[in-house]
């Protein structure tokens, strides 16, 4: 890689050890990938949680402290794996909480604006066009490329601090325009009326493109999607497929009509999503039995439309006794839904609003199992995907068939597919 | 039976362990029990597999940023694989790699025939 005057001082070490090892990480993986150069970056986004790190990473990050280290570029956090107010009442170990607190106070001595939140981009940075970013949580990745065109690939926790340490990342993959191309088209003849719906439309393009460097192009969209709609599509595709951009015709920034979503090239692959296909993937995630232990909405977190919603939908009702009720949204969104009345409803009704965390993150395998939970009915494509390798049963369905089943506690005839 | 494989990119010594080929693809989150280093996720091609010391194939991955600290997290407790080998990859795993200083290739050539 060529480095600049400032790049190779940091190299050398005149802006101290932890920028010097930050750098060499970034080098080590920028020629990896073939980089020839770094690009400065305005924000960082980071995933810095126990549930994550362990103590190899803790120990990691208390050791460029203690070398005093210090971010150079405003360094937000994405959602962690305790809310601390809730913790007890949601039986997290103790351990992991007191773990978990120790971090975020070496996180705030590093310079880390301690947000939590996977929806910074609803809530605290909103990317220009072109902006070169190292942001550190897929679904916030693939909405500043695709919904902002915004630069930034994948970074990781190591990644993203690397990049706050040093204020650049190196430039390859979705720094460079080539890579922004469209590869594959996909038309979309089905309507898609819930966000369940557009989370299960990123599953099924994630499933059949599983590839971070391909670019999926969508055509012939006949539901106009808001942003919520637009943030499960974006997560569920980076989720599945491991992708980090798409296009949208006529709705995203790079892709006005077809040809400049493909530059011009024939797409690599043709597609059909319909009826068919999307009932398809509902069936991957079957019930186990009628009854439901509980109900998420979560992954990313919610918005305040979001919540709006299902207080609209729970009407007044109360949670089963048997069914548990869980939402997750950041402190900005649940002090503005604290205002307007919608955590009260929700609290009222018998669930809870937790903030700061994502339920996916806080040990689910643990939870379940200190409160006899087997299956999971959510309306998040990603949390389907993700929860199987935590043994929970994952049941997806459309927002107002969870609603149903937390209210009475079994899937209603309308969620059942066999 | 013996098999060439080579990749245009990589990192890492090299290091010779035992080979396991996977047909499903791989996330650190998604299947992994990040605890003992055991493939956990249930209909996974290596589910109940311990991948330590291992050099493992994934023709693919999925997510997630998890990975950039969570191999990192099996090698602190001793239950990382050797070496890993990437049909295609994402950055993430690359960026986890590099910091825990497992050995990696991608763009495998040709891509093995995975028994399991």
């Amino acid at each position: 890689m060529r480095l600049t005057e400032r790049e190779q001082r940091i190299r050398a070490g005149e802006l101290g050890e932890p920028a010097r090892v930050a750098i060499e990480q970034q080098i080590a993986v920028g020629e990896f990938f073939a980089a020839e150069r770094f690009v400065p970056i305005t924000n960082v986004h980071m995933m810095g949680d126990m549930e994550v790190m362990g103590d190899g990473g803790f120990a990691f990050i208390e050791r460029l402290v203690g070398e005093g280290a210090r971010f150079s570029v405003p360094v937000t956090t994405t959602a962690r794996c305790v809310d601390f107010e809730r913790a007890a009442a949601l039986r997290q170990r103790p351990e992991l909480v007191d773990r978990e607190r120790a971090l975020v106070a070496t996180l705030g001595h590093l310079g880390a604006i301690l947000v939590d939140t996977c929806i910074n981009y609803q809530t605290v940075y909103q990317p220009h066009f072109g902006e070169h970013l190292a942001w550190g949580d897929t679904g916030a990745v693939i909405w500043a490329n695709s919904v902002c065109g915004a630069r930034s690939n994948y970074e990781a926790g190591p990644a993203a601090l690397a990049a706050g340490l040093t204020g650049v990342t190196p430039a390859y993959g979705y720094h460079l325009t080539e890579q922004r191309t469209g590869t594959e088209r996909f038309e979309v003849s089905c309507e898609l009326p819930d966000y369940a719906d557009w989370g299960a439309l990123g599953g099924i393009i994630g499933r059949r493109t599983l590839d971070y460097w391909k670019v999926p192009v969508v055509a012939g969209l006949r539901s106009h999607p808001g942003a919520d709609e637009l943030k499960h599509f974006g997560a569920a595709l980076a989720s599945y497929g491991s992708c980090a951009m798409y296009h949208m015709v006529g709705l995203t920034p790079e892709a006005r009509d077809e040809a400049e979503a493909f530059r011009g090239r024939a797409p690599a692959a043709l597609h059909v999503i319909d009826d068919a296909a999307l009932a398809a993937f509902y069936r991957t995630y079957p019930e186990d039995r009628a009854e439901v232990d509980v109900v998420v909405f979560s992954g990313p977190q919610l918005s305040v439309l979001e919540m709006r919603r299902i207080v609209e939908l729970l009407a007044g009702r109360r949670v089963h006794t048997r069914t548990a009720l869980l939402l997750t949204t950041n402190f900005a969104n649940r002090e503005m839904a604290a205002r307007l009345g919608y955590v009260k409803a929700i609290e009222d009704a018998g669930g809870r609003v937790l903030a700061g965390a994502c339920w996916y993150i806080m040990e689910p395998a643990r939870m379940a199992a200190a409160f006899g939970w087997r299956n999971v009915l959510t309306n998040s494509a990603k949390v389907a995907n993700i929860i199987g390798g935590y043994r929970l049963h994952p049941i997806l369905r459309p927002t107002a068939v969870c609603v149903e089943a937390a209210v009475s506690g079994e899937l209603p005839a309308e969620g059942h597919l066999r | 039976m013996s098999v060439v494989l080579t990749a245009p990119l990589g990192f890492g010594p090299a290091v010779e362990a035992e080979i396991v080929l996977s047909r499903d693809t791989f996330s650190l989150r998604y299947d992994m029990d990040r605890e003992t280093g055991v493939v956990s996720r249930k209909g996974h091609a290596l589910e109940g597999l311990s991948l330590a010391g291992k050099i493992v194939y994934f023709p693919a991955v999925q997510g997630g940023v998890a990975a950039g600290w969570g191999f990192l997290a099996l090698a602190h407790r001793g239950v990382a694989p050797a070496g890993i080998l990437f049909g295609r990859t994402n950055p993430v795993m690359i960026q986890g790699l590099v910091l825990a200083g497992i050995p990696v290739m991608h763009r495998l050539s040709p891509i093995p025939s995975p028994s399991c």
